[in-house]
């Protein structure tokens, strides 16, 4: 299939690149070197492909590359741009919120979606709000505790 | 400071939380072709033609490749830990839907993956069986002759066998259990299935392999890499260094990425195309590489007129599938254990591996334990109510205590079985009283308690290297899935070296650079890879105290590391280097009886205690509490200890609850996450996690593995709360509303219709 020009903001850099129109955002963010989007079910329904497209979480694996035309996208690469890692991450770490790592990504980029929506959240709005991220390792409880913490942390 | 008992974060937090942490899953190399796999639709069957012409024409693709090609290369190309029974492609037959017939290699996955829809292949199908108390009969042959692996003494006894699809039996027998039925009280008989289900580890199976010069690097995401090594060369006919493993971080493994699983594959197309081929499964495809083992049980137990359970008989069949992977040593090493944390004078346990046309199956977090807590503990709770004395006081006045002989004969040690339990009833709060609900909506509990052995022998070595500027590194073939490994040996070489945990470094598996390891299995790293380190990191001192003597430092002065090395060498230079094996002792079992007095280097116990609110109208199940405890010795790194404690019990609550792989003529009806339900953040009920601190005396600064005992007691005591909530017992996993609700409606005299 022909490639398309597409040029889009990413993690806040104007960029600019070639791509086919069946390739999805996860393969599109492989071409920069940024790993932290994950395809591992494919289906839209373990997160470990959350990307933030003009500040909304997409799944990325069901995300055609070609809608990024335009966009602002931004993944998890972006939160420590700085230098210093974001409230999330550090309230992940002090939690012990992850075991393996490969779905975390994913719960960061969704907890930093939930407190602009909910700064102070309940467990059910924690419960809801995560509900599309999975984690094989059971890190929920401690991932409840780090979302309650970041949201302390302001 | 001691380092020890500290709770810090793992590691390599920073990688994980911002997305950089390394995985196999990313892996890129120049010039890499992508293989997707055509797989047999028909569960078994001779492969009467495979028609690989339109795909090869597809533009993109590199090539096509059959067992026929790989036999070019491997004229044996099968493999396996206990039997090599498996091919590297399927060769004269099919063995289950989903056996990988052929592979499409492009530059491009999409064209490999349109490519593997242009094969076809035409089957003469073989009926098949899926049942593993069926497979005992030899009507149905999915092999026509067993190939054990020598590398095993006590499988060669197997060899050339055929007319059979009994992989393995395995028996133990302690006193008469036959006389004591006879004679006993009360006898009891139940039968207790288990599902098929899997691990689905969130990065899906994936290896790359590259061909150099001399050598083959196998990257892949793997719990085993220096069987890998041993595996590979093996097929090549190649010495082992030949053969490079390497593993980074793995997305999840749950027993499920052990031994060969893609490597071989890789392996023999890199080495047919001479450039590195990269295969990852779908999500969908895990659903065809491995799974748990189901089971039948039947238990029998005989009960003294006082309460004590004086004989037990058990027969457990496991349904293995296809392939044997380390089926055979489940059935074995764990069958063992398969009459429970009780004392009884007079056992005999019949454990047997079947071959089926199923998803071949293996470990899956407890090596067959779980399946066996389910049968012995729902077993158990049943005796206690019909003879109506309190599940917990039966239990106690049964329960296996240190110094006494295990039905293996090995005597018991630190083994915190009574600790454990115990910690169970107090925080359950047995003795208060407990509001039951009413209407249509009771409440029970339940609570349930496990026993496993890790598996023996096994042999462990680390290096430890202090450089010159007084800072070490570690060197462990010990595979970080998520278990916290890397921080646990980093608190204990810290803890030796008298530095930091944080400060050390631990280098990845690399056969070319980290020595031999078993495997990252059955809860086995922390007390074998522990001792290695532990052991290593005192070598290193030694080595180091030994330079301080060349360099003419007077015996016990305590000078820091950076200035024995610049006096030795003169400068900033030089290494202290330590190694260390370690296998503890162990003694086989007699064949015939299954006797040791020494099956095991330690014990692992876990358990726990459910309160459930169960809707009789509908069958619904509510987990209103979870608590779980295990025997962890002493922790090494406690918070991490209990986070492994809390998902063990997680991930065997979806496998009680939701989980179960549905088959219609051999083919998964729901292989995909959004038909196979696994626990989500709104399925998780309010759970208490205690590390029970006991000392294991031959580990680590007291430590033992504690990855799996989690999952032990979670299905069983589920069952038993909902039997004390309703009334009704569930006798298969997993426990579906619609499972309850037909015992509920069968009680009842209204059962409902099948189907």
């Amino acid at each position: 299939m022909t490639a398309r020009i597409i040029n889009f903001t990413l993690n806040g850099q104007k960029v600019s690149t070639a791509i086919e129109p069946h390739r999805n955002l996860v393969e599109l963010l492989q071409r920069f070197d940024l790993f932290g989007a994950r395809e591992s079910c494919g289906q839209g329904l373990c997160g470990c492909c959350t990307v933030l497209v003009d500040g909304k979480a997409v799944s990325g694996c069901l995300y055609f590359a070609i809608w990024a035309d335009g966009k602002e996208v931004a993944t998890v690469e972006h939160l420590d741009a700085g230098g210093a890692l974001s409230k999330v991450q550090q309230a992940f770490i002090d939690c012990g919120a992850f075991q393996c790592g490969f779905c975390t990504p994913g719960f960061v980029l969704m907890t930093h979606q939930l407190l602009e929506a909910h700064p102070d959240p309940s467990d059910d709005d924690i419960r809801d709000y995560l509900n599309g991220n999975l984690c094989r390792c059971g890190a929920y409880p401690e991932i409840i505790e780090a979302v309650k913490r970041a949201a302390k942390a302001t | 400071m001691n380092q020890v008992g500290r709770s810090i974060p793992r590691l390599e937090v920073r990688a994980k939380v911002t997305g950089r942490a390394d995985y196999t899953h990313h892996l890129r190399l120049p010039g890499m072709l992508y293989g997707k796999v055509f797989r047999s639709t028909v569960p078994h069957g001779r492969i009467r033609s495979i028609d690989t012409q339109a795909a090869k024409e597809l533009a993109g693709v590199y090539g096509v490749f059959t067992g026929a090609d790989i036999q070019k290369l491997i004229p044996e190309p099968y493999y396996g830990p206990a039997f090599h029974d498996q091919p590297i492609l399927a060769l004269d037959k099919v063995r289950h839907v989903g056996e990988p017939v052929a592979v499409v290699l492009a530059g491009d996955p999409h064209i490999a993956d349109q490519a593997v829809q242009l094969i076809s292949a035409e089957y003469d199908e073989i009926p098949a069986i899926y049942d593993e108390v069926e497979a005992m009969q030899p009507d149905i042959l999915v092999h026509d002759i067993l190939r054990p692996a020598g590398t095993f003494a006590d499988l060669k006894h197997l060899k050339g066998r055929g007319n059979t699809n009994i992989a393995l039996d395995y028996h133990l027998r302690r006193g008469d259990a036959e006389a004591a039925l006879a004679g006993a009280e009360h006898v009891f008989e139940h039968t207790f299935k288990t599902q098929q289900c899997l691990h689905l580890a969130f990065e899906p199976f994936v290896s790359v392999a590259e061909p150099g010069e001399n050598a083959l690097i196998i990257y892949t995401a793997n719990q085993s890499p220096s069987f890998v090594r041993i595996e590979i060369a093996r097929l090549f006919g190649w010495p082992e260094n030949r053969v490079r493993v390497k593993v980074p971080f793995l997305g999840g493994g749950f027993g499920g990425k052990l031994y060969i699983k893609l490597e071989a594959l890789v392996a023999a197309l890199a080495m047919l195309v001479r450039r590195p081929v990269k295969i990852a499964l779908t999500m969908e495809e895990q659903f065809y590489m491995i799974t748990k083992h189901p089971t039948t049980f039947r238990i029998k137990s005989g009960v003294a007129k006082d309460g004590r359970i004086v004989a037990r008989t058990c027969q457990v069949h496991w349904n293995g599938g296809a392939y044997a992977d380390i089926g055979p040593r489940v059935a074995q090493k764990s069958g063992f254990t398969a009459a429970g944390p009780y004392d009884i004078d007079n056992i005999s346990i019949d454990s047997y591996e079947l071959y089926s046309n199923r998803t071949p199956a293996g470990a899956l977090r407890g090596f067959g334990v779980p399946q066996l807590v389910w049968a012995f503990e729902s077993h158990t709770d049943l005796i206690a109510r019909e003879l109506g004395i309190d599940p917990v006081q039966f239990r106690r006045k049964n329960l296996l205590r240190n110094g006494r002989p295990h039905a293996s004969g090995t005597v018991l040690h630190d083994a915190a079985i009574t600790e454990v339990f115990d910690s169970l009833v107090a925080r359950m709060g047995w003795d208060k009283p407990f509001e039951r609900g009413s209407g249509t909506v009771r409440r029970g509990r339940g609570i349930a308690i496990g026993l496993k052995a890790v598996i023996s022998p096994t042999t462990s070595v680390a290096i430890v290297n202090i450089s010159a500027d007084g800072s070490a590194t570690l060197y462990t073939g010990t595979v970080d899935m998520g278990q916290g490994s890397d921080t646990a040996f980093a608190l204990i070489v810290g803890e030796v070296l008298g530095i930091e945990a944080e400060k050390v470094r631990v280098v990845h598996s690399d056969t070319d650079v980290t020595p031999y390891d078993m495997g990252t299995l059955g809860s086995r790293s922390l007390y074998h890879m522990g001792n290695a380190v532990r052991l290593a990191a005192e070598d290193a001192r030694v080595k180091l105290r030994a330079l301080a003597a060349e360099a003419g430092l007077p015996e016990g002065t305590n000078y820091p590391p950076e200035e024995i090395f610049k006096k030795r060498y003169g400068m900033q230079a030089g290494n202290a280097i330590g190694t260390a094996s370690f296998v503890p002792s162990y003694k086989p079992p007699d064949p015939q009886t299954g006797q040791s007095d020494n099956v095991t280097p330690f014990w692992m116990v876990g358990g726990s205690g459910v309160e459930v609110e169960v809707d009789t109208e509908t069958g619904q199940v509510r987990v209103l509490r979870l608590v779980n405890a295990a025997d962890c010795g002493k922790p090494i790194n406690p918070g991490v200890a209990r986070a492994q404690l809390s998902g063990a019990a997680i991930m065997q609550l979806g496998f009680t609850l939701s989980e179960a792989m549905h088959l219609d003529g051999g083919q998964v009806t729901n292989a995909s996450l959004a038909d196979y339900k696994i626990p989500g953040i709104g399925d998780i009920p309010p759970m208490e996690n205690e590390l029970v601190t006991a000392e294991q005396h031959s580990g680590p600064f007291g430590a033992k593995g504690l990855g799996e005992s989690g999952t032990f007691g979670v299905s069983p005591a589920i069952a038993n709360a909902i039997h004390d909530a309703v009334g009704v017992r569930v006798m298969e996993l997993p426990i579906t509303a619609e499972a309850v609700l037909r015992a509920l409606r069968a009680k009842a005299g209204r059962p409902l219709d099948e189907e």
